[in-house]
């Protein structure tokens, strides 16, 4: 079956609606269609089945971009470097619906729209790193130049992760889920003791959650495969005039 | 007595979409003397350069043999001398401080005095010590010639030999050309008629253009 | 080595001839540091905020000046005899040691103006200073030099330049504050170990990977 797939993306996206939405979150949880209350944050922890998987896709795409980049400076094929901006394009929307949904949830949990934890720095750094990568193509007129140096761009901004993950739990606070932060008294990185970072999830959301991940990634792929393929098409037919 | 062999298998190039060349198969040797012609924009600099090492082929190889060994595309600078109208030296130097400073660059052992000998060979030894910002176009592919020429290279690429030259320097470039080492070559790239008498051997870069939509 | 040195001291003879950067950059950390004196006026700032200071103006002059080493070659279309005289790893070597003294010589300018014109500018612990100031020279020089050698072949240099180069020197950067603030409070070295070798590491990464991807950018 040709179009399995876009089945069970729709079956997948209804029961992640229907379980974002329709579950009551009450006190003692009793059967498993209900969600445990965790103080602090009510109703507002429905956004984790919408948010973790935009930052997910924002990273995977990144991901994606930087190989298929790779692949160009191996092949030197022009459709490695359409299948690599696609993911990119694709990357920069997710990345920036990840910073646009995390900061409205902010404002109303944290108190403000921004506040430089780890995890807010970090997708401001790739939000930053995605603008300088379509700053740079949009730079460079020659075709093969634009593939080349970009894809090379990627790669060394991708270098500099391991830094921010060593670097940024030393300068900031986390507020995120599972954010490590410095032991006070013997200066070493350790796991957050805040029972609101502490928070884990309850087995019937995390079944949400991980179908919410399963769905958009599949998600993900169908926006990639049509991006590309309208890419490569345009590309052929400009080819021919 | 070195022998080179320079092996061109199907070669292509395009600029974005527009094909230079394409199949493009052939082989020189020591003592060959090759000029490579070409309607305007037929990609005779283009191939050059690629033959230089300094510009990437779309498809295709360029393979460079010194007695049987296969030499590295970072090393061929070494025995490669290009002397092309794009090629730009420092004008903020003179021509003597231009060549020592590439003979350093090079790591050549090579002596201030063979340095004025070859000045003096392309006829710019009394202005050695002028910038190249004063020199004339004339004077300025003197120059070129005299970089190309500095690490005594086993091979000659000529762009245009004769472009701004006078007699006497048009002399030169056909002493330059006819007598090269016996163990090197040299490839020139024209539209003259009258350079084609240097050449042993002629390509036609027009007849490298099928292929046009692919 | 040698030919290294010779790419260096061609640039090095071309820019005492030519000042391509040194006037300007010199005039830029002037400037930047002058605009800083009269923000503050006579309010007294706590003293880590200098640390983060010092670096903002480096990495901006670091901005200004570093990018020449490249667009000067391809402005004036010399990046063909270059790559006629040199292999790329060369060329990178030389034009990474030419910026590489620039920053030293222009970081220690700023060094020298934050002292004298800030009192509270104290480094207590010189140790980890000039460390972080040593290594955090080298991971500035590399990266520009990389950068400046995708932006040199683009139409847009001159903006595009910190654009490129601060998601890729913000960790470094922000490891130097780190550090300088831990150096201004006097604590001792053993403090900062950890910071300092990460910064090592990213010298080490940023100066091997350059080396690797440099052929790619350079031959068209």
């Amino acid at each position: 079956m040709k179009n399995f797939w876009k089945f069970l993306l729709f079956v997948l996206m209804t029961i992640v609606i229907i379980g974002t939405f329709v579950p009551p979150i009450v006190q003692y949880p009793k059967s498993f269609f209900e969600f445990p209350l965790i103080p602090g944050l009510e109703d507002k922890a429905r956004i984790i089945f919408f948010h973790v998987p935009t930052a997910w896709l924002t990273v995977l795409a990144y991901l994606l971009a930087m190989f298929y980049g790779i692949r160009y400076l191996k092949r030197k094929d022009m459709y490695d470097d359409i299948k690599s901006v696609s993911a990119a394009a694709l990357g920069f929307v997710f990345c920036i619906l990840a910073t646009v949904t995390g900061s409205v949830w902010a404002k109303f949990t944290w108190g403000s729209f921004w506040h430089w934890d780890p995890r807010e720095t970090s997708i401001f750094i790739l939000l930053l790193i995605y603008g300088a990568y379509f700053a740079l193509r949009s730079a460079l007129d020659s075709e093969e130049k634009r593939a080349r140096l970009s894809a090379i761009y990627s790669i060394i901004a991708f270098l500099t992760t391991p830094f921010f993950i060593f670097i940024m739990p030393r300068l900031m606070i986390g507020l995120h889920p599972g954010s490590l932060e410095i032991d006070p008294a013997t200066g070493q990185v350790r796991a957050s003791s805040n029972p609101v970072i502490k928070f884990e999830m309850a087995a019937n959301m995390r079944v949400v959650f991980f179908l919410s991940l399963i769905a958009f990634t599949i998600l993900f792929f169908w926006f990639w495969n049509l991006a590309h393929r309208i890419l490569k098409l345009e590309h052929v037919s400009q080819k021919e005039i | 007595m070195n022998e080179i062999i320079l092996r061109v298998r199907e070669l292509k190039k395009n600029f974005n979409r527009r094909l230079v060349f394409d199949k493009l198969n052939f082989e020189v040797k020591s003592g060959e003397r090759l000029v490579i012609t070409g309607k305007n924009g037929s990609g005779k600099s283009t191939l050059l350069k690629i033959l230089a090492g300094v510009l990437t082929e779309s498809s295709g190889s360029v393979e460079y043999i010194l007695n049987q060994k296969k030499i590295d595309r970072e090393n061929i600078y070494q025995i490669i001398g290009l002397v092309s109208p794009y090629l730009v030296l420092y004008d903020e130097f003179s021509a003597f401080e231009n060549l020592s400073l590439f003979a350093k660059i090079r790591n050549l052992k090579i002596s201030d005095d063979e340095i004025n000998k070859i000045l003096t060979r392309v006829g710019l030894l009394e202005r050695k010590n002028d910038l190249l910002r004063t020199y004339s176009s004339g004077m300025k592919q003197r120059i070129k010639y005299a970089s190309a020429i500095l690490h005594n290279p086993l091979i000659l690429l000529i762009d245009e030999p004769t472009s701004n030259l006078d007699i006497e320097g048009k002399n030169f470039v056909e002493d330059l050309i006819l007598n090269f080492r016996e163990d090197g070559f040299v490839i020139i790239a024209t539209n003259e008629s009258q350079d084609f008498k240097y050449g042993n051997r002629i390509i036609n870069l027009d007849e490298y253009k099928n292929n046009k939509n692919k | 080595m040698k030919k290294i040195f010779y790419i260096f001291y061609k640039d090095f003879s071309s820019e005492l001839r030519m000042r391509f950067a040194l006037n300007a950059l010199i005039m830029f950390v002037v400037v930047a540091v002058s605009t800083i004196l009269f923000s503050l006026g006579s309010e007294s700032v706590a003293p880590n905020v200098y640390a983060g200071m010092f670096w903002v103006v480096v990495f901006f002059s670091a901005m200004s000046g570093l990018s020449r080493v490249f667009v000067s070659e391809e402005e004036r279309g010399t990046t063909l005899i270059l790559s006629l005289i040199a292999n790329p790893v060369t060329v990178f070597l030389g034009k990474f040691l030419f910026n590489l003294v620039l920053i030293f010589f222009i970081n220690s300018v700023i060094a020298l103006l934050y002292m004298f014109l800030f009192q509270e500018f104290l480094i207590q612990n010189w140790n980890s200073f000039l460390l972080a100031y040593v290594l955090g020279n080298f991971g500035i020089s590399a990266s520009s030099t990389i950068i400046a050698a995708i932006i040199s072949k683009a139409n847009v240099k001159g903006t595009l330049y910190p654009v490129l180069a601060f998601p890729v020197l913000l960790p470094l950067i922000l490891m130097l504050i780190e550090i300088t603030k831990s150096a201004m409070e006097g604590n001792p070295i053993s403090d900062v170990e950890a910071e300092l070798l990460v910064l090592i590491s990213y010298d080490v990464v940023m100066i091997t990977a350059s080396i690797l991807v440099f052929d790619i950018i350079w031959r068209d």
